[in-house]
C-alpha cells in the first residue's frame, strides 16, 4: 500500500475527462466452460478517465480487462473499443490491439530480446514504423520511464520494477489510446512499488485514459475518477474515490474496503 | 557480551577475493585425488585405459599398407614384426576408400560431389553463425538447387525450373495472403509450387532446354552410394525436417480441428512405425501405386521417408520447447498486436527453438546415424558398401578397420553437430542473461 502522506501534488490541468466514449461494454456475460465468470458488466468509459477496478480474488477483474482487448473471449453482450467492436473478425482484434497497451502482473517482457528490441518490435513489425523513427520513440519512452541507460541490456538483467516500467514504455511505443494494468505492482517488493506508481501517475498527467486493477488504495485516491468494486464476475459499486472510501454503500463493499486497509 | 550495542564508525572498503592457490598439483588433487574412494576410482580408471590402450595400439600402429588382399596383409605383418603378432590391415581402406566415400559415381567426377559439398558448407555457415554477414543468405538460398544439379547433373534449367517453383510460391503467399487471410496463404504457397513441380517444372525445363542447351553429363542414382549417399540423405533430411517439424508442431497446437487431427495424426503414425518399414514402403511398395513407367528416384524416395521421419520427431521435441514457454509470452504479443505468425516467427519460435536445441541436435544425431538402414533396402551406404568388401575374397574375413573406419567417419560428423549445439546453447545463453 503505497502511503499517500509523501505522495508528490498531482498536476490535474491535462486530466480532463472528455465526452467521446473510449470503451462501451454492455450486457456483456462470459463463461469459462460452464462457470459464469462475469455477468451482466455494463460499463462505459470516456477518454481521459482513470478507472480503478478493485475486488476479492477470482471476482474476474482480470477477466474483464482482458476482455477489452479479447486476450478472452466474450459469450454475449457486445465491447465496443474505439469505435470498432470487437467481434471474431481477427482484424478487428488486431486493430484494436494495436490501440489498447497492456501491461501485466509478471512483466511479460521478451527475454531474448534487448530492453530497446522489447520496445521497437511491435512499431517495427505490426504500425511499420521505421526502425530509426521506431528507436527514436522508444528511447523517449525510456526517458520518460527513467530507464534510458539500460536500453541494450536484456530483461532478465533488470530489477523488477525496472522490467515493469520498461512493460510500461513498451506498450507506450506503440502509441495507445488507452492503457489496462492488470495488478502492475502485486509481483513487486514494496520499494519497487512506488517508482512503477510514479510512472503510472505521470502517464495519468498527460490524460491517457486508464483502467487499473489495483489494490494500490492510495494510488486509486489520488489518480482515480472512478473506482469500481467488484465481486463474483459483477459490478457491484462504483463511485468518486472520496465517496467509495469515505462513504460505501454496499456491504460486500464495506467488508472488502476494512479487509484491505487494516481497520 | 552477547547483547553489547554495536555502531560501526567507518564503513569497509571493497577488498580483492584471496588468491586462490593454483598450480597442477592443487587441480590433481582436487580433482582426481580428494578422497580415498577418488583416488582408488582414478587409478582404476588409469588401468583400464592402459589396459585399453596396450592392446588398441600396436594392433593400429604394427600395420600393413600396401597389401592387396588379407593373406598378403597378415605375412607382410609377421615378416616386419614378427610371427603371431596381430595387426591391422589398413590395406583395405587405401584400397577403397574412394568408393566406401563416393560409392559407384564416376570418378572422374569427383569434383562435382566435393564441390556440392563445400557449396553445402559455405551455405550452412552463414546460417550456423549469425555472426556472418546476413546477405550471404541470399546466395545460401541457391545452394538448395544448385546442389543436386552438381550431384545427378543433367539439364541447368531443371534446378531453375524448380527455383522457380519456390518464387511462385512465395507469390502465392503474397497474393493469397491480404484476400483469404494467412492460413489460406500458407496453404496455397505450399500447394502451387507442388503443382509447378509435378505438371510444369518437366515441360519448362524441355522448352528451355531445346531453346538454350545447357547441361553437365549426367548420373544415375545406381551410381550414388558410400558416404556421399549418407551425407545427401541426411543433410536433406535434417534441413528439412525443422521447418516441417515447426509447422507439425504448430499444427499440433491449432485450434482448428482438421489441422490439428491431420497433424496429430501424422506424427503419431510416422513415430509408431519403424524407419525401416516406411524404407521399405518407399523401395517396394510404391512402385506399385505410382502409375507403370514412372520413374520416381529411389534416393528422392528414400529422402522423403527419411525427412517425414525426422520430421515426426522433431514435431514432439519442438512442442517440448513450446510447452515449456510461459503463457504470458503469448499474451503479451497478442497484446501489442502481432498477428500469430509473427509472434510465433519474432516471440515464441525464438525461445522454443532455443529451449529445444538438444533435443533439436540429438534427433539430428539421429536420424544422420539412421541414414545407415539404407544399406537394408539395397543401397550402397558405406555400410552396404563394407559388405560388399567383405564379400570380395581378398578381403574376406576383414572386420574392425572396415566397420572402424566407418564409424570414425560417422564419428566426424556427429560430434561436430554435438559441439555446435554445446557452443549455440552457451552463446545464447550468455546472451540473455
Ligand atoms: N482460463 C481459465 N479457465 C477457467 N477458469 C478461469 C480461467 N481464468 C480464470 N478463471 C477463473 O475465473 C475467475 C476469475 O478469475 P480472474 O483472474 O479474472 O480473477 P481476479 O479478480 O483477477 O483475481 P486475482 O485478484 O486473484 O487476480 C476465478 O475464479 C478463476 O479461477
Ligand atoms: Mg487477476
Amino acid at each position: 500500500m503505497s502511503d499517500p502522506s509523501n505522495a508528490r501534488d498531482i498536476d490535474r490541468s491535462r486530466m480532463a475527462v472528455r465526452d467521446e466514449v473510449a470503451i462501451r461494454i454492455a450486457g456483456m456475460n462470459k463463461w469459462y466452460g460452464s462457470f459464469h465468470v462475469l455477468r451482466d458488466i455494463d460499463l462505459t468509459v470516456h477518454v481521459g478517465e482513470r478507472i480503478v477496478v478493485c475486488g476479492p480474488s477470482g471476482s474476474g477483474k482480470s477477466t474483464l480487462i482482458r476482455c477489452i482487448n479479447r486476450l478472452e473471449e466474450h459469450q454475449s453482450g457486445s465491447i465496443v473499443v474505439d469505435g470498432i467492436e470487437l467481434s471474431s473478425d481477427l482484424k478487428n482484434i488486431d486493430k484494436v490491439r494495436s490501440e489498447v497497451g497492456m501491461v501485466f502482473q509478471h512483466f511479460n517482457l521478451f527475454p531474448h530480446l534487448t530492453i530497446l528490441e522489447n520496445c521497437t518490435l511491435a512499431p517495427i513489425w505490426v504500425r511499420k514504423v521505421p526502425r530509426r523513427e521506431a528507436v527514436e520513440t522508444a528511447m523517449h519512452f525510456l526517458e520518460k520511464v527513467r530507464i534510458p541507460e539500460q536500453a541494450l541490456k536484456y530483461p532478465g538483467q533488470l530489477s523488477g520494477g525496472q522490467q515493469q516500467r520498461v512493460a510500461i514504455a513498451r506498450a507506450l511505443c506503440m502509441r495507445p489510446r488507452i492503457m489496462l494494468f492488470d495488478e502492475p505492482t502485486s509481483a513487486l517488493d514494496p520499494e519497487m512499488i512506488k517508482e512503477v506508481l510514479d510512472t503510472m501517475i505521470a502517464l495519468a498527467e498527460e490524460g491517457m485514459t486508464m483502467l487499473v486493477v489495483t489494490h494500490e488504495m492510495g494510488f486509486a485516491r489520488q489518480v482515480a475518477n472512478r473506482v469500481i468494486f467488484m465481486d463474483q464476475g459483477q459490478i457491484v459499486e462504483q463511485n468518486a474515490p472520496e465517496a467509495f472510501f469515505g462513504n460505501p454503500q454496499s456491504d460486500r463493499t464495506k467488508l472488502f474496503l476494512s479487509q484491505i486497509l487494516g481497520n | 557480551m552477547p547483547g553489547q550495542p554495536f555502531v560501526r564508525s567507518h564503513m569497509l572498503p571493497e577488498r580483492a577475493p584471496p588468491a586462490t592457490a593454483a598450480g597442477p598439483l592443487l587441480w590433481l588433487r582436487e580433482n582426481l585425488f580428494s578422497s580415498w574412494f577418488n583416488a582408488i576410482l582414478t587409478l582404476l580408471s588409469l588401468g583400464f585405459v592402459w589396459y585399453v590402450l596396450a592392446h588398441a595400439l600396436p594392433w593400429i600402429v604394427q600395420s600393413s599398407w600396401t597389401a592387396n588382399s588379407l593373406t598378403e596383409c597378415r605375412q607382410q605383418i609377421a615378416a616386419s614384426h614378427g610371427p603371431g603378432t596381430s595387426g591391422a590391415c589398413w590395406a583395405v581402406i587405401r584400397e577403397r576408400y574412394l568408393q566406401l566415400i563416393f560409392g559407384f559415381y564416376p570418378s572422374r567426377l569427383y569434383w562435382r560431389p566435393i564441390l556440392a559439398f563445400g557449396l553445402t558448407l559455405a551455405a550452412l555457415a552463414p546460417i550456423l553463425f549469425p555472426a556472418l554477414p546476413r546477405r550471404l543468405l541470399w546466395l545460401s538460398s541457391t545452394v538448395p538447387f544448385l546442389v543436386p544439379w552438381l550431384l545427378w547433373g543433367g539439364s541447368l534449367w531443371l534446378p531453375v525450373s524448380i527455383a522457380l517453383g519456390a518464387v511462385l510460391g512465395y507469390a502465392a503467399l503474397r497474393l493469397v495472403t491480404p484476400l483469404a487471410g494467412s492460413l489460406a496463404g500458407v496453404i496455397a504457397a505450399g500447394l502451387v509450387p507442388v503443382l509447378w513441380w509435378l505438371f510444369g517444372a518437366g515441360p519448362a525445363t524441355g522448352l528451355l532446354q531445346s531453346a538454350l542447351p545447357l547441361a553437365i553429363d549426367s548420373v544415375q542414382s545406381r551410381a550414388f552410394g558410400g558416404f556421399m549417399l549418407s551425407i545427401t540423405i541426411g543433410i536433406v533430411a535434417i534441413t528439412c525436417s525443422l521447418p516441417i517439424g515447426i509447422l507439425l508442431a504448430l499444427g499440433r497446437q491449432s485450434d482448428l480441428f482438421i489441422v490439428k487431427t491431420l497433424c496429430v495424426g501424422f506424427i503419431e503414425f510416422i513415430r509408431g512405425v519403424p524407419l525401416i518399414t516406411l524404407l521399405f514402403v518407399a523401395s517396394l511398395l510404391l512402385n506399385y501405386f505410382l502409375p507403370p513407367g514412372t520413374s520416381f528416384d529411389i534416393i528422392l524416395r528414400v529422402i522423403i521417408m527419411v525427412t517425414l521421419f525426422a520430421a515426426a520427431y522433431m514435431a514432439e521435441v519442438i512442442r517440448g520447447g513450446l510447452a515449456a514457454l510461459p503463457r504470458g509470452q503469448y499474451e503479451a504479443a497478442a497484446a501489442l498486436g502481432l498477428d500469430y505468425w509473427k509472434a510465433q516467427r519474432l516471440i515464441i519460435m525464438p525461445q522454443a527453438l532455443k529451449i529445444s536445441i538438444p533435443g533439436i541436435v540429438s534427433t539430428f544425431i539421429g536420424v544422420f546415424k539412421d541414414t545407415t538402414l539404407v544399406s537394408i533396402i539395397g543401397l550402397l551406404d558405406p555400410l552396404g558398401f563394407s559388405n560388399a568388401i567383405r564379400a570380395d575374397t581378398a578381403w574376406n574375413g576383414i572386420v574392425w578397420e572396415l566397420y572402424g573406419f566407418i564409424a570414425a567417419l560417422f564419428f566426424v560428423f556427429c560430434f561436430a553437430m554435438s559441439r555446435y549445439s554445446m557452443y549455440l546453447e552457451r552463446k545464447l545463453a550468455t546472451e540473455h542473461r
